[in-house]
């Protein structure tokens, strides 16, 4: 934009301002579901369930315990790379160095993208082996928890590939670097969340 | 958009939150030890969920919480720049996360997952 | 700035004529002014169709055993009716006031994000619009403002009913998200120089408070909406009892999300009524930084108190206890309000205006909403009086006492600012006792109904249980109120045509929208002002007001004299023609200020977004909603990649 805007009361961008209010209302977005996924730990009648075996009393047929956790350990070091490529890639903005930035804002998309493989590779797997959103309360607040979570992601993909986009078409000023800022932002809040869910979902028992 | 920010005369508002200089953020040395903690922080986690023997225990738990908390705070004070950052950015984020996670607990206690003895 | 991947390459089109004036002006506006009237008026029309609702209730609850409306309407009616009065006129007429006022309070040409801020309102348009289709499908919602699951879920409500108000209420709920991100970047950026925190308007502070309990209570009712939403369209189990679902998991959330939406209900009227008793008292608010405190302590203890709507079903004793005493502490800050606003009367010049008298009206029923809240907030005073009409008598005396007389107060108010005209004194008179009497007789006698024991949402009853002559007060008291509705009509609109020219300041305020024309040209400040103190208008125009009565701190006392003397120094006091400015005023053009191109995308991108809804309700149509997707994306980026203001280079 021109810059004939009248500075800010407090020195600080409008767009930085409304993102930080957005992620402190995001806290309270992800709180409910995580709230939900908890109180609903050990609650299902029927399985499959996540950390322990389960045999169907009808069929005996024996579902393993479903998550898995060297692959998901997998995906959550990509997204954690995926950060560290985003803060360069802001960085390189900064500083104006515009090959830098193509990379690393590239980088930044294809690692977000490839969580969102795994992502779609551990939901097909479950599928498979008998966990839908309909098959108890652990399938319906597991899958929309960290579907979610997903669909956060993809938004952020999205984003990145705009900004890769205008990057590429008439590269980025330093001046404008607040436009990789506030998308840097939000891409490592989806990764604070990430960083919560792991912890909460999967490796607690 | 930044432009505006280099012309900006200083904060006018009661709180003195005068905005930093945009350029003080870490460098790439400062990113790399980030990344590098956050990958062996994360590779602990993992581990100590594969010991059957330290999993029983009720530290296993805690030990997780601790670990995951010391990852997002790191995310957040180096990679959102809050330790950088200007105070009110601070306030935004952490005001809203405090009163969320006193809820997510709240909420824990009232389903029974939490108890209270005295 | 909306704009966060601006291509100044692009070729940027002149606005053509047809944005000037007519119906498009008013479909691509982007001017905070023309958005807040349009909330004003959309708010309204949905007051008169909730005022209907409640008068064929107290029609059918006039006498025992009446049947003008069959059990299964009656349903539909008090939970329309009370999803409309709180989603779809209280919240929107606080944000017609939001919108008009805040960038004028704080002294601004705009809100931080205008074609955000035209979101909003188109979303809020579709939302309402989309919940109220119910009744042509005769299929409005019936299970209550608070749809609690399992009841709601699909195999005890299979009809499209609860299908309406889960969407319906998501739509509404991205208006408000998306309103309150806006607003609380326009007060933290854009006040002017000089006006720091501690020196702005209380309404804005009040503002302020509520656009963060909206952004903090809102996402949760967002996610228990969507799992209500999945459960009924994809087959999830969140409430399914059989599923091992626990029955409270909607009542937690919904009540987590409920409570803080009380105070987001109240705290703009609260700040409306600051604004107007120390105007008609001609004295500065009597504590204005405790009012501040009071308001945030409100908005703080707001979040730790929602279990209290659950005392009935029996959370043990040291949840009730929690629960009990928070809700008690929080009387103190809304008590600290009463008393000082009392204080402000105290040893005034009162001038018993039609908003003056709202004003009181609030101060005075608003107490009695408040003392039969604190009744219940005791576990097992509560336990009598759950589901009982005395609930019914409590809330409407906070919402309708409360509430809705501060909005009128405001309306009254601020109506010479927005029309440019007064409104007529005497039937001003006429609403306000109308109503004052009316709302009293209605709603007093549900007390002794509760305690007598008439339950809530029963569609009629028994002759002989002693509650027939209360019913009949009831009814009376809601017919008045109507008679006064229409004084109110019929003034709102005689008015914009006879009423007497207003002029910049009609009623002697103190703050800075009164030093700008009635009504303000678009770009509000022809320079904008510097701020030296919290009444910069009484400073200048009626300086006794501000120097006999303290008001602030010593620190404060002493900020303002280091501020002011800054300011006389390094930049000179904003010309004084801006004050006695006639009312034909230059245009934007002509002053050389940049102001937002009007653009219809943000009403293309609400629309899209609203028929991804309504491809959800058409039997899970996903042809439409896939359409309706992309077209929502595309009309995001359209609207994202063009400037805001047309570029100079």
């Amino acid at each position: 934009m021109g810059g004939e805007h009248p500075p800010t009361s407090t020195g600080l961008n409008n767009t930085k301002v409304a993102i930080w209010a957005f992620i402190g209302s995001e806290c309270f977005f992800f709180a409910s579901l995580i709230s939900t996924y908890l109180i609903y730990r050990g609650r299902s009648p029927v399985g499959p369930f996540p950390h322990d075996a389960w045999t169907d009393p009808a069929t005996g047929h024996v579902f393993k315990a479903i998550l898995n956790i060297p692959v998901t350990s997998v995906s959550t070091f990509v997204l954690l790379m995926s950060s560290l490529a985003m803060v360069l890639a802001h960085s390189a903005v900064v500083r104006g160095d515009r090959r830098s930035s193509k990379i690393w804002l590239a980088s930044t998309a294809i690692l977000g993208a490839t969580f969102l493989g795994f992502q779609a590779y551990e939901f097909t797997s479950f599928v498979h082996e008998g966990l839908t959103i309909h098959t108890n309360l652990f399938g319906s607040s597991f899958f929309i928890l960290t579907g979610f979570h997903g669909a956060h992601v993809t938004a952020g993909v999205i984003w990145l590939l705009t900004l890769l986009f205008i990057d590429i078409k008439r590269g980025f000023s330093p001046d404008e670097a607040i436009n990789v800022d506030v998308c840097a932002l939000y891409w490592h809040f989806v990764d604070v969340v990430w960083i919560a869910i792991f912890t909460l979902v999967y490796l607690i028992k | 958009m930044a432009a505006d920010h280099s012309h900006a005369t200083l904060s006018h508002d009661a709180e003195g939150n005068v905005s930093p200089p945009e350029h003080t953020h870490p460098d790439w040395g400062t990113y790399k030890w980030v990344a590098l903690i956050l990958t062996v922080l994360t590779a602990m986690e993992v581990w100590i969920y594969y010991i059957p023997s330290f999993t029983k225990t009720y530290l296993f738990v805690p030990t997780l919480l601790i670990l995951s908390a010391v990852k997002f705070t790191i995310v957040v004070m180096f990679y959102m720049h809050l330790k950088y950052d200007a105070k009110l950015f601070r306030a935004l984020f952490v005001g809203p996360l405090t009163l969320a996670a006193f809820t997510l607990v709240g909420l824990l206690f009232l389903f029974g997952h939490l108890k209270i003895s005295f | 700035m909306a704009t966060t991947v601006s291509l100044p390459a692009t070729p940027h089109r002149e606005p053509s004529h047809r944005y000037e004036s007519g119906v498009w002006s008013w479909l691509a506006t982007t001017d905070h002014k023309r958005i807040g009237q349009l909330y004003l008026y959309t708010s309204l029309f949905w007051f008169l169709v909730g005022g209907i609702e409640a008068g064929i209730i107290r029609t059918q609850l006039y006498g025992p055993n009446q049947h003008l409306v069959s059990a299964q309407t009656y349903n539909e009616l008090f939970t329309m009716h009370g999803t409309t009065m709180i989603f779809l006129v209280v919240m929107p007429l606080s944000a017609a006031f939001f919108n008009f006022l805040i960038p004028l309070q704080i002294g601004a040409r705009d809100v931080a994000f205008p074609r955000l801020n035209a979101f909003s309102y188109w979303i809020f348009l579709f939302g309402g619009l989309f919940i109220n289709f119910s009744w042509f499908l005769h299929a409005a919602p019936n299970g209550g403002w608070f749809g609690y699951a399992p009841l709601t879920t699909r195999p005890f409500s299979p009809g499209l009913n609860i299908d309406f108000w889960v969407l319906g209420l998501q739509i509404l709920g991205i208006s408000s998200l998306a309103a309150g991100f806006n607003f609380i970047t326009t007060i933290i950026n854009m006040r002017a120089p000089g006006m720091h925190f501690m020196r702005m308007p209380i309404f804005s502070w009040m503002a302020f408070i509520t656009q963060f309990m909206i952004v903090l209570a809102f996402p949760i009712f967002t996610v228990a909406l969507t799992f209500l939403m999945l459960d009924r369209f994809f087959g999830t189990n969140f409430y399914e009892i059989q599923a091992g679902a626990d029955p409270l998991l909607w009542q937690h959330l919904f009540w987590l999300f409920g409570h803080p939406e009380v105070y987001i209900l109240i705290l703009p009227a609260f700040g409306l009524v600051s604004e107007v008793l120390p105007v008609f008292s001609r004295k500065p608010l009597f504590g204005y930084p405790v009012m501040v405190y009071s308001g945030i302590l409100i908005a703080f203890l707001g979040f730790g108190v929602w279990a209290h709507h659950m005392f009935a079903v029996g959370m043990g004793p040291i949840a009730d206890s929690f629960f009990s005493i928070t809700t008690m502490l929080i009387a103190i800050p809304t008590g600290v309000k009463i008393f000082n606003w009392l204080g402000t009367m105290w040893g005034g010049s009162l001038r018993f205006t039609t908003a003056m008298k709202f004003a009181i009206a609030l101060v005075a029923l608003f107490t009695i909403g408040g003392i039969s809240g604190v009744m219940h907030s005791s576990p097992p005073s509560d336990l009598q009086q759950t589901d009982s009409y005395f609930i019914v008598a409590h809330f409407h005396y906070v919402l309708f006492g409360g509430s809705l007389m501060g909005l009128f107060a405001g309306l009254y108010f601020y109506y010479p600012k927005i029309t440019g005209r007064l409104m007529n004194e005497k039937l001003g008179s006429w609403h306000f006792w109308l109503t004052a009497i009316g709302m009293n007789l209605t709603f007093f006698p549900m007390h002794f109904l509760g305690l007598d024991g008439m339950p809530r949402r029963i569609s009629s009853y028994d002759a002989g249980q002693g509650w027939e002559n209360n019913n009949h007060l009831a009814s009376y008291g809601a017919a008045l109120i109507i008679i006064g509705t229409v004084f109110f009509v019929y003034n709102w609109f005689a008015s914009m045509r006879k009423g007497a020219v207003a002029g910049n300041d009609p009623w002697g305020g103190a703050t800075l929208e009164w030093a700008i024309p009635s009504p303000p040209p678009d770009y509000n400040f022809a320079t904008i002002p510097q701020v030296t103190s919290r009444y910069p208008l009484w400073d200048r125009k009626s300086p006794q007001i501000t120097s006999e009565v303290p008001h602030g701190t010593r620190d404060e006392q002493k900020m303002e004299v280091k501020i002011a003397g800054q300011s006389t120094g390094t930049a000179p006091a904003p010309a004084d023609t801006r004050l006695n400015a006639p009312n034909a005023h230059p245009s934007a053009k002509q002053l050389g200020i940049n102001m937002p191109t009007p653009t219809i995308r943000p009403l293309l991108a609400a629309f899209f977004l609203g028929c991804v809804f309504v491809g959800l309700i058409a039997h899970r149509n996903l042809t439409i909603m896939f359409i309706a997707a992309g077209l929502f994306v595309l009309s995001l980026y359209s609207w994202l990649l063009t400037p805001l203001e047309p570029e100079h280079h």
